[in-house]
């Protein structure tokens, strides 16, 4: 069975920052006691909004393009792996490289390790770790049919501009309807260029 | 909405957006892709078969030609190991013929009798040990076990008897005088 048309959906207006999917990945037996997802908050002097961060399985994946081991693959189905173990060097060119701030370098084990969107899981079709658990679904996991029912005010993007880097990514951010047909992609580095008052959902109308 | 999941052999996409043809060699070399990754193109895989066939054929000739030198070496002298009264029956002593750092075993097996052989195991050059009482010699490595007498492999992985040396006994001295190699 290949699941593909199930895709990964986030919604970051919708995350109450409860910590569930970190806890929820610390659990996968792959990984037992790390957490592979990052619940960051936007701007902690002025909001309590938080963002779930997962590795966003990009079409043109940085973290592999700079990879000197050549140890970060992608496999048929548009995942990013993990790094594979016997060739990561544990430099941390990843970590630097990539737009999301995804991958994270163990010293200890010599090793970089990321979200892999539970490929256990997901690749025999079931929903990867954090999204079982999401309590306000800010990760979903399912259909683009069912998104389009569940969520009628926002629309799926997963296109990113990062300066002159066009990033198209497996998985899609919800967005209020109407931002995504304004410009191609999510400017993520001209909203943070511009971020005046802390708060980065000023200009959007939700 | 979905963007459909590209071809396999494309799947992923170079940072600067030109097709898979127009990308420099190494990035051939170094695919993103698993599936890329782990194919192994027929040419690759015909070029190590004959790398390692002429490395194989190159190992033979060498092997080949070291012999060839090793038979056109003169004859080793004869060498003065022992005299008859220094060993006691049963007694073994370890000497250095033909070479000097050819370790071999000369016995004592009866008041008349002495054997030498070398005390290189011919399974995996392990250093054998004489047993006297047992009639053996015993490689401890992998249980390799040599008849004391005429050095013939008895028990183990050897593949071959020990190689003799021939002794010759004057007037109370034992001499070595020259290498036996046998065959199985």
């Amino acid at each position: 069975m290949k699941p593909d048309h199930l895709q990964f959906f986030i919604d970051p207006s919708r995350c109450i920052g409860c910590q569930a999917c970190v806890h929820a990945c610390t659990e996968c037996d792959t990984h037992r006691g790390d957490s592979m997802i990052h619940l960051e908050y936007l701007n902690r002097a002025g909001s309590i909004q938080t963002v779930p961060v997962v590795c966003m399985h990009c079409d043109q994946p940085t973290c592999a393009e700079v990879c000197p081991a050549d140890a970060i693959k992608r496999t048929a189905d548009g995942v990013v792996q993990s790094a594979r173990k016997p060739r990561c060097i544990a430099c941390g060119n990843c970590v630097v490289a990539c737009p999301f701030g995804v991958p994270e370098v163990h010293e200890e084990r010599k090793l970089m390790m990321k979200c892999d969107m539970c490929y256990d899981r997901t690749s025999i079709g079931k929903k990867p770790m954090c999204a079982t658990v999401c309590p306000s679904q800010a990760l979903f996991y399912g259909t683009a049919e069912e998104i389009a029912r569940l969520r009628p005010m926002s629309a799926p993007s997963n296109t990113f501009q990062f300066g002159r880097q066009t990033i198209t990514t497996r998985v899609f951010v919800m967005t209020p309807r109407g931002t995504v047909t304004l410009a191609p992609g999510l400017d993520v580095t001209a909203v943070l260029d511009d971020r005046s008052g802390g708060d980065v959902f000023a200009d959007m109308e939700i | 909405m979905a963007t459909p999941i590209p071809e396999r052999e494309t799947m992923s996409v170079p940072p600067d957006g030109r097709p898979h043809s127009e990308q420099p060699a190494w990035r051939q070399d170094f695919p993103i892709d698993w599936p890329q990754d782990q194919y192994v193109e027929r040419r690759d895989f015909v070029k190590f078969l004959t790398l390692t066939s002429l490395a194989f054929v190159a190992g033979q000739f060498w092997i080949a030609g070291k012999h060839w030198l090793r038979g056109r070496q003169a004859p080793p002298g004869a060498k003065r190991i022992a005299a008859v009264g220094d060993l006691v029956v049963g007694g073994s002593l370890v000497f250095n013929y033909p070479g000097e750092h050819d370790a071999s075993l000369l016995v004592r097996i009866s008041e008349s009798e002495f054997v030498a052989f070398g005390q290189k195991c011919t399974h995996l050059s392990c250093a054998v040990i004489p047993r006297p009482n047992e009639g053996i010699f015993h490689c401890p490595c992998h249980e390799g076990v040599f008849d004391l007498r005429t050095g013939r492999q008895l028990a183990g992985p050897p593949p071959r008897p020990l190689p003799r040396v021939v002794l010759e006994i004057h007037d109370g001295e034992i001499f070595a005088t020259a290498v036996e190699e046998r065959v199985a």
